[in-house]
C-alpha cells in the first residue's frame, strides 16, 4: 500500500481517538501477558506490523526465511500425517491392530513399548502386575519381528519409540536381514532419540548416564547416515520439556539449543552438517495458549534456518526445513468435566496446524482417567478429519499470516526464544546447561509460577477453578492384559532364551562392552550384531549400564 | 474471577495460609518418591516444593524407587508419611507398598498417593490402607492441609 503524509495523518488521528474511547470504555484495564510472558495488547496495527516487513520476516513457502512453511505445497501438497500412538500389550495384540491399519492403507505406524522396555527390563526382570498396561512388551528380535508380521517394511515408514542406545532400531534391523530386505529401503524415525530432553524432563526414557548416551546418541546418527540413509535417527524433542512446566518460548529454545548441541558433537566426529541435518526432525507440544503456540512454532522454523545456514555451515536447503511433528498437550486437559477435553484438543491442534506442523497426535479427552479407551482415541482422530475436511483448515498455506498481531508476536517470540537461548550458550551450551542444572531450574520455576497463577485463579481452568460443578467423575479402570496372555508371553521369552546360542550372545556383549571403551568403534553398530546373536533390550541395556553408567535425573528440584 | 477450589476466605492461596506450627508442633517429615517404571516426575517435583514451602521436612528421592528401599528410607528417614507419586500405571504397586510397610511395623506412616490412578483402582488403594489420594487438579493447599491434617490425626492417635 502506497504510503503518504495525509494516510499517516489520518491513521494517527483514528488511533488516538480508538485510545481515549478504549481507556474510557474499559478503564483500568489489567495487563495481560501469554504464558512466555510476552505482553499482550487489546489491538495490534501497522504501527506494530507492517507489510514494508512481508520479504524480509516472511517470504514464501519452501524459501527463506521459510517462516511460511518448510514446502511451497504444505498442506495442499500432502496433509500433514495423523500418528496415533498405539500401546497394546503383547507383539500378537500389536500386530493384530497394525494388520487392521495397514489394510485401512496407512503408510506410517509407530511402536509404543511398555515402560518396562522404556526402563532396559526384560520381562523377567519386573513385577509382572506392571508388565503391559501402557505399551507393548518387546524383548527380542522376535517379538518386533511378530509386531510387523505382514506389514512390508520396505515400503512402510516407522516411527519408533526407542530412547538411547535404539534396541528397537536394531531389532529392526535384525528383522529387515531375516526378511531380506536391504536396509537403504528401510524408513522411519527413531522417536526418542533427544537423552538430553529425557534428562531433563521425561526420565522414563533416560537409560544410560549422560555422558554414555552422548557417545551413543553420535555413532547412532553416524550408522543411520552410512547404512540406513532414509532412516530419520535424530527427533529434538521440545515438548517433554514443555510438559515438564517449561514456557512455550522456554521449550522451544531449549530445542533448538539441543538441536546445536546434536550437531556440534556429529560435526566434532567430522560428520558434514549436509549429510546428518536433513535427517533431523523436531517434537513439539501444543498448549492452549492458542496464538502463543503458532507464533513459537513461526518463529522456531525462522530461527532454526538460520542456525543450521550460519552456525553450522549447512548449503543444501533440506538442512535448512524444520520438519516436526506435534503433540496436543496432555497437560491443559482435565479429570473435571472431562468431555470439555474434547474442545481443548480441538484448539490446540488448529493452532499445531496453522503453525505448520508436518505431522500432529491428537490426545484422547480420557488420557488423564486412565490409558484412553477407543472410543475416545477415534473421537482424537476424528477431530483432525473434521479440521481437515470440513473446516477446510488445509486449504490455505499459513492462512493467519500478515495479522499485525500474529506477526508482531512472533517476532516477540523469536526475541525471546533467542534470549533463553543465550542463556544456555552463556552456560558452555545445552550439555553444560543441562548438566549443572541450569535448565532443570528454569523449567522449575517457571512450571511453579504458572501453577501459582491457577491456584490464585489467574489463569482460570474450565471446570477446575471456574465454572466447577458437582457432576461425577466417570469411573474407570485401567485397562489391564490378561494374566494368561502376558504369561505366555513371559513363556516365549523363556524358549527364546533357551533356543539360541548363549555362547554367541556372551561374546556379542563383550564386544559390546570393548566398543564402549574404544571411541573408534561404534557401539549401535555392536548392538545390531548382539541383537542378531539373540540378546535382548534388557541384556544390551544392562550391559551398557554397567560400562557406561546408570541414567539418574538431577536430584536437586 | 472465582474462586478456587479451596482458596481461604480472604483469597490468599499462599501456603503460609495453612498455619501447620500449631497444627502439629514439630514440622512434619514427609518422604516424596515414585516407585515402579516411570520417571515423569514434575508432579513430585511440584508436591515437595509445595510441603517444603509449607515448612514440612521434605525426603525427595528420585524415580524407579525399590518397595523395600521406600521402606528402609522411611524407618531410617522416621517419617510421618510417604508420598507416592504415579502417572504410568506405577500405582499398582502400591498394595504392595502396604503390605511391605504393615511387615515392617510401619502402620503408622500415612500413605498418599497422586497422580493419574483411575477411580476403581482408587478404591483398591483405599481398601489396601492408602490415607488419601489427590487427582490432576488438587491445588496446593488442598494437597497442604489435607495431608497436615493426616499427619496431626495420626500423631495423636
Amino acid at each position: 500500500m502506497p504510503k503518504n503524509g495525509s494516510s499517516d495523518h489520518d491513521r494517527n488521528a483514528a488511533d488516538q481517538r480508538w485510545q481515549s474511547a478504549y481507556e474510557e470504555n474499559l478503564p483500568g484495564d489489567a495487563q495481560r501477558e501469554n504464558r512466555s510472558g510476552i505482553p499482550i495488547k487489546p489491538l495490534y496495527t501497522p504501527d506494530d506490523w507492517d507489510s514494508e516487513s512481508y520479504m524480509p520476516d516472511l517470504g514464501f513457502p519452501g524459501e527463506e526465511p521459510w517462516t511460511r512453511g518448510i514446502y511451497p505445497t504444505m498442506h495442499r501438497g500432502r496433509a500433514w500425517s495423523q500418528r496415533q500412538l498405539v500401546g497394546l500389550a503383547t507383539p500378537e495384540q500389536y500386530n493384530a491392530r497394525m494388520r487392521k491399519i495397514v489394510a485401512a492403507g496407512a503408510n506410517a505406524l509407530s511402536v509404543i513399548p511398555c515402560n518396562s522396555v522404556y526402563r532396559g527390563y526384560d520381562m523377567d526382570e519386573v513385577d509382572p502386575v506392571l508388565l503391559g498396561t501402557c505399551g507393548t512388551t518387546i524383548n527380542t528380535v522376535d517379538d518386533l519381528d511378530t509386531c510387523l508380521d505382514g506389514v512390508p517394511i520396505d515400503t512402510t515408514s516407522i516411527a519408533l519409540n526407542d530412547p538411547s542406545p535404539f534396541t528397537l532400531l536394531a531389532f529392526l534391523l535384525a528383522t529387515a536381514n531375516r526378511r531380506g530386505i536391504s536396509w537403504d529401503k528401510v524408513s522411519g524415525t527413531s522417536n526418542q532419540s533427544d537423552f538430553i530432553s529425557h534428562f531433563v524432563a521425561n526420565h522414563m526414557f533416560f537409560r544410560l548416564a549422560l555422558s554414555g548416551a552422548r557417545r551413543v546418541f553420535v555413532d547412532h546418527v553416524a550408522f543411520a547416515n552410512e547404512h540406513v540413509p532414509k532412516w530419520n535417527p535424530v527427533s529434538v524433542v521440545g515438548q517433554h520439556m514443555q510438559q515438564a512446566g517449561a514456557t512455550p518460548a522456554e521449550a522451544m529454545a531449549f530445542t533448538l539449543s539441543t538441536a546445536i548441541q546434536f550437531a556440534d558433537d556429529c560435526i566434532a566426529r567430522g560428520m558434514d552438517p549436509d549429510k546428518f541435518l536433513p535427517r533431523f526432525t523436531f517434537f513439539f507440544d501444543i498448549s492452549i495458549s492458542f496464538f502463543e503456540e503458532i507464533a513459537k512454532l513461526r518463529a522456531g522454523r525462522r530461527i532454526w534456518a538460520r542456525i543450521a545456514r550460519d552456525r553450522l555451515g549447512a548449503k543444501d536447503m533440506h538442512s535448512h526445513r524444520f520438519k516436526f511433528h506435534a503433540q496436543t498437550s496432555g497437560l491443559d486437559l482435565t479429570r473435571q468435566q472431562p468431555l470439555n477435553n474434547i474442545a481443548r484438543v480441538t484448539a490446540q491442534a488448529i493452532a499445531g496446524i496453522f503453525g505448520g506442523l508436518q505431522s500432529m497426535h491428537t490426545d484422547a479427552y480420557d488420557e488423564v482417567l486412565s490409558t484412553p479407551t477407543e472410543e475416545a482415541a477415534k473421537i482424537a482422530v476424528a477431530t483432525q478429519n473434521i479440521l481437515r475436511d470440513e473446516a477446510h483448515l488445509d486449504d490455505v498455506i499459513d492462512p493467519l499470516a500478515g495479522s499485525f498481531y500474529v506477526e508482531t508476536l512472533t517476532n516477540d517470540m523469536e526475541e525471546q526464544i533467542l534470549a533463553v537461548m543465550d542463556k544456555v550458550e552463556a552456560a558452555g551450551g545445552m550439555f553444560e546447561a543441562v548438566r549443572t542444572g541450569l535448565v532443570q531450574r528454569m523449567i522449575g520455576e517457571s512450571a511453579a509460577k504458572f501453577q501459582a497463577k491457577v491456584d490464585g485463579g489467574e489463569q482460570a481452568i474450565v471446570g477446575v477453578n471456574k465454572y466447577q460443578d458437582d457432576s461425577e467423575i466417570p469411573p474407570r479402570a485401567l485397562d489391564r492384559p490378561s494374566a494368561d496372555v502376558m504369561q505366555r508371553h513371559i513363556d516365549n521369552l523363556k524358549r527364546f532364551k533357551s533356543e539360541r546360542s548363549n555362547e554367541a550372545v556372551a561374546k556379542a556383549l563383550d564386544n559390546l562392552a570393548r566398543a564402549s571403551e574404544d571411541e573408534s568403534d561404534n557401539i549401535f553398530g555392536r548392538i545390531v550384531e548382539a541383537v542378531e546373536a539373540g540378546a535382548t533390550n534388557g541384556e544390551v541395556c544392562g550391559r551398557l549400564r554397567d560400562e557406561l553408567g546408570f541414567g539418574q535425573p538431577l536430584i536437586a528440584a | 474471577m472465582s474462586a478456587t477450589n479451596s482458596a481461604t476466605d480472604d483469597g490468599s492461596t499462599t501456603a503460609a495460609s495453612v498455619d501447620l506450627q500449631g497444627l502439629l508442633g514439630r514440622p512434619a517429615r514427609v518422604m516424596v518418591t515414585k516407585i515402579g517404571l516411570d520417571g515423569h516426575d514434575r508432579g513430585s517435583r511440584l508436591v515437595a516444593g509445595f510441603l517444603r514451602d509449607a515448612g514440612m521436612e521434605v525426603i525427595y528421592t528420585a524415580p524407579w524407587q525399590a518397595i523395600e528401599t521406600v521402606v528402609n528410607q522411611a524407618m531410617e528417614e522416621d517419617v510421618d508419611a510417604i508420598g507416592i507419586s504415579s502417572l504410568a500405571t506405577d500405582h499398582l504397586l502400591v498394595p504392595k507398598l502396604m503390605e511391605a510397610m504393615r511387615a515392617a511395623k510401619l502402620d503408622d506412616v500415612v500413605v498418599i498417593v497422586g497422580g493419574i490412578v483411575p477411580e476403581n483402582d482408587a478404591n483398591d488403594l483405599r481398601e489396601a490402607g492408602v490415607a488419601e489420594i489427590f487427582h490432576p487438579g488438587s491445588s496446593r493447599d488442598e494437597i497442604v492441609t489435607r495431608i497436615a491434617a493426616l499427619i496431626s490425626e495420626n500423631r495423636g492417635r
